[in-house]
């Protein structure tokens, strides 16, 4: 059973918060419920399916359904797949409502990761009974440095080069000025990146997405629900999600999951990527995006590094406007988790509702991508694809 | 995975990793292959990834290799640098170079194993330029 045009977006809500000092995890969880369903014009007690991750505090969903007051839930779903995990949930909730499982799905992001390091809390770490912990850990490696061996390698094959990495956080910035929530507002150059400090080699500082606490909701109904409220909808059109890992030692770091969850999305959307008018893509580096747009199909593989030069990424200016909320990373990373907030923008996109600065002229179909995990090691890889009513 | 030190060894020792640990420390670096279908993985595992035999075993890898990747962690004090070496076995294992110039280092490098001291009488395979 396929999920094109069965369900649709009525709901969204990001945050305004980027520190969250002085707000516990489920009130965060909880007032990103309420912005979401007032955008939606839902109550909470309309609420028949609620979508959570690891992030929710509690055991899976249970204890965030009771903390809010969700009384009529009949489907649940905490599907944990690092910050890709919101993506998932837009296609099981699409899955649900299509099956008739539920008519209205609330899924929630929260995260307070620049607070509990304020607060002296234990940085979250990785779980000690996963297979692979043995032999991985005792070598030191962190989100930065396995993220910047896919560079390093794709550099080697391809000829990328970190001037070309730099033109992602050039494009990225150029849409942040206008967001007056985003954690770094100001405009940067490829010299500005390539000038900050290494920290990962070849991965600078302005690389990486920033900290950021915070988070973000999504209401998704059936047709039948979406008709009787007033709010522009979004349809869901195809989704796909898929794991990438090591495979038993033959690793390859020069592609990512996109390249299963990405053609899968497609097929169901039955649209190409000359279609797509706006992507959000996954930005806790630069060079997740690089990677992901060549495995979603934007260009070629080994291409991504002339692709994304040169201004093509900003909006108004290149082919492919991304991330124009200023992305993981210049806007917001909540939690560490930056899935939600790739849909809330191609939301906003579809809805003709960003900021008008940065908003795609006619954009009838919109593109969000997710990458949870470790590009460097496994990961968690969703697609999903977003149309106007007429798409 | 929120570590920026490399300071501490975190050496899981379990029924499944024990004897990699206990190869390890007796200076030999084990892979596991399998009987079945005579491809060999790693990590180590009881059933075989590639065909599901839990006709497995240990053996000894000839500690040769090429860098398939690297980076240096430069914020860490002291700077470490961490690596997927392919073995000539041909499966990549995550590891870091020692003993070198860390400006020197380059993907495609020859590099061959070595064991560095990791607690308990245990040791840890790491890979030095061959």
């Amino acid at each position: 059973m396929g999920i094109n045009g069965k369900s649709y977006i009525v709901g969204i809500y990001e945050h305004p918060c980027r520190a969250a000092l002085d707000k516990t995890l489920p009130q965060l969880h909880a007032e990103i419920a309420k912005g979401a369903l007032a955008d939606a014009g839902l109550s909470k007690d309309d609420v028949d399916a609620y979508f959570c991750a690891g992030d929710a505090p509690g055991l899976g969903p249970i204890n965030m359904i009771e903390y809010m007051g969700l009384n009529n839930v009949r489907h649940m779903d905490s599907t944990e797949t690092g910050g890709s995990s919101y993506i998932v949930h837009v296609n099981h909730a699409a899955q649900a409502i299509a099956a008739g499982h539920c008519n209205v799905a609330l899924i929630t992001l929260a995260g307070r990761p620049v607070a509990d390091a304020k607060e002296g809390k234990p940085v979250r770490y990785y779980n000690q009974q996963a297979p692979d912990f043995p032999f991985e850990m005792p070598y030191g490696p962190n989100v930065t440095n396995m993220y910047a061996m896919c560079a390093m390698r794709h550099m080697y094959e391809y000829g990328t080069t970190s001037e070309q990495l730099a033109w992602i956080k050039v494009a990225a910035s150029h849409h942040a000025q206008h967001n007056e929530h985003a954690r770094l507002r100001d405009v940067v150059t490829v010299e500005d990146v390539v000038n900050s400090p290494m920290i990962a080699d070849p991965l600078h500082r302005l690389d990486c997405c920033v900290i950021t606490d915070g988070g973000g909701g999504i209401v998704m109904v059936s047709p039948e629900v979406a008709k009787s409220l007033k709010r522009t909808r979004v349809k869901v059109l195809g989704a796909g999600e898929a794991p990438k890992h090591l495979a038993a030692g033959q690793v390859d770091l020069t592609y990512s999951g996109a390249r299963w969850s990405g053609p899968k999305a497609f097929a169901e959307a039955g649209v190409t990527p000359a279609d797509i008018k706006y992507a959000s893509v996954y930005d806790s580096f630069t060079i997740t995006v690089l990677e992901t747009l060549e495995d979603l199909g934007f260009c070629k593989k080994g291409e991504g590094g002339k692709f994304v030069s040169d201004g093509n990424l900003i909006s108004g200016v290149g082919k492919l406007p991304f991330n124009t909320d200023g992305g993981g990373l210049c806007n917001n990373h909540p939690g560490n988790r930056g899935g939600m907030t790739k849909v809330l923008e191609a939301v906003r996109q579809v809805r003709g509702e960003a900021h008008p600065k940065v908003q795609v002229r006619n954009c009838d179909i919109a593109l969000a991508h997710g990458t949870g995990g470790l590009l460097g090691s496994r990961m968690g890889s969703a697609t999903v694809i977003l149309g106007n009513e007429a798409a | 995975m929120n570590t920026d030190q490399k300071n501490k060894i975190n050496l899981v020792v379990n029924s499944e990793s024990k004897p990699y640990w206990e190869g390890a420390a007796k200076g030999q670096l084990l892979i596991r292959a399998c009987n079945a279908c005579c491809k060999a993985h790693h990590y180590p595992r009881t059933i075989c990834p590639h065909c599901f035999s839990d006709d497995t075993a240990f053996v000894e890898a000839s500690g040769n290799g090429v860098i398939y990747s690297y980076s240096v962690t430069r914020q860490a004090k002291p700077p470490y640098v961490i690596a997927y070496v392919e073995l000539d076995e041909g499966v990549s294992m995550l590891t870091n170079i020692v003993g070198c110039e860390i400006d020197k280092i380059r993907i495609g490098q020859k590099v061959r194993v070595e064991f560095s001291e990791a607690g308990d009488g245990y040791a840890l395979p790491v890979f030095t330029p061959a």
